[in-house]
């Protein structure tokens, strides 16, 4: 399905993340975190930057490696994106939900 | 089902056990929780304290006798080393999954902002003393300080 973001439309499944990453733009990451009530700092774009790089690569996502990564130790992570931290970043990033447990 | 519609909003999960399966099953299911936005305290009682006592945490195993899961005769998990083997085969099946050991995983928990409370009455019946356990350990409560902090609508209570 489709929906409207930053006036472009882009393509999301039915949890809103992007389903074409080549449709993200930083514009559309401010809507989608406007949307999750988070307002994105320097530190916050370090860490979508990262979240991007590891997509690219095939990389799994989870909040293990995330803690390892050496860009955001876990509590950061969580304070940067509270509630659901991994499903809140990706999102943002335009990158899939992660099929993690841990 | 009404609070909420059903959401879960906080977990309070109970472990009573230290067989490494059931530690990882708790530590699991407290860290998706938090995954997930739900706030998630967990309680170490009885054998559960092992978890979190210094001296013994790295030393968890997997249950061969008892266990038929294992799919392994009662008496042969009975011999000496083959709990230890068993043990051994778990721990590295799970960092192949990128699971981590029980003193990072305690880390990630306390990190992920997961609290944890030792039950004062198990302490007391195994002689253990605050210092022997995790260093960021929330407290050693009682029962009923539990349940206070579960308290408030869509809180789920779970006993491993």
């Amino acid at each position: 399905m489709q929906t409207q973001l930053a006036n472009t439309t882009v393509d999301v499944n039915e949890e809103g993340y992007l389903t074409n990453f080549a449709q993200w733009t930083p514009a559309v990451a401010e809507a989608i975190a406007k949307d999750l009530n988070i307002t994105l700092t320097p530190r916050h774009w370090e860490v979508i930057t990262y979240l991007q790089n590891e997509y690219k690569n095939d990389s799994p996502l989870s909040i293990r490696k995330i803690g390892k990564s050496g860009v955001v130790d876990i509590k950061e992570f969580y304070q940067l994106f509270p509630n659901a931290p991994l499903k809140a970043a990706t999102k943002i990033a335009g990158i899939p939900k992660p099929a993690s447990c841990i | 089902m009404n609070e909420f519609n059903g959401e879960v909003r906080k977990m309070m999960i109970i472990l009573s056990k230290a067989t490494l399966e059931n530690v990882y099953a708790a530590f699991v299911l407290a860290n998706g929780a938090r995954m997930e936005g739900i706030e998630a305290e967990m309680f170490f009682t009885f054998f559960g304290l092992e978890a979190i006592h210094k001296g013994k945490l790295e030393h968890l195993h997997t249950a061969t006798v008892g266990n038929p899961a294992l799919h392994m005769p009662t008496l042969l998990g009975g011999l000496p080393g083959v709990e230890a083997l068993a043990t051994n085969m778990m721990k590295k099946e799970m960092e192949k999954i990128d699971m981590p050991d029980v003193l990072e995983f305690l880390d990630i928990l306390k990190a992920s902002g997961v609290k944890l409370w030792a039950c004062k009455l198990a302490m007391e019946m195994f002689h253990y003393k605050k210092e022997d356990m995790y260093d960021d350990l929330d407290g050693v409560i009682t029962v009923g300080d539990f349940y206070k902090q579960g308290s408030g609508l869509g809180t789920h209570m779970l006993f491993v």
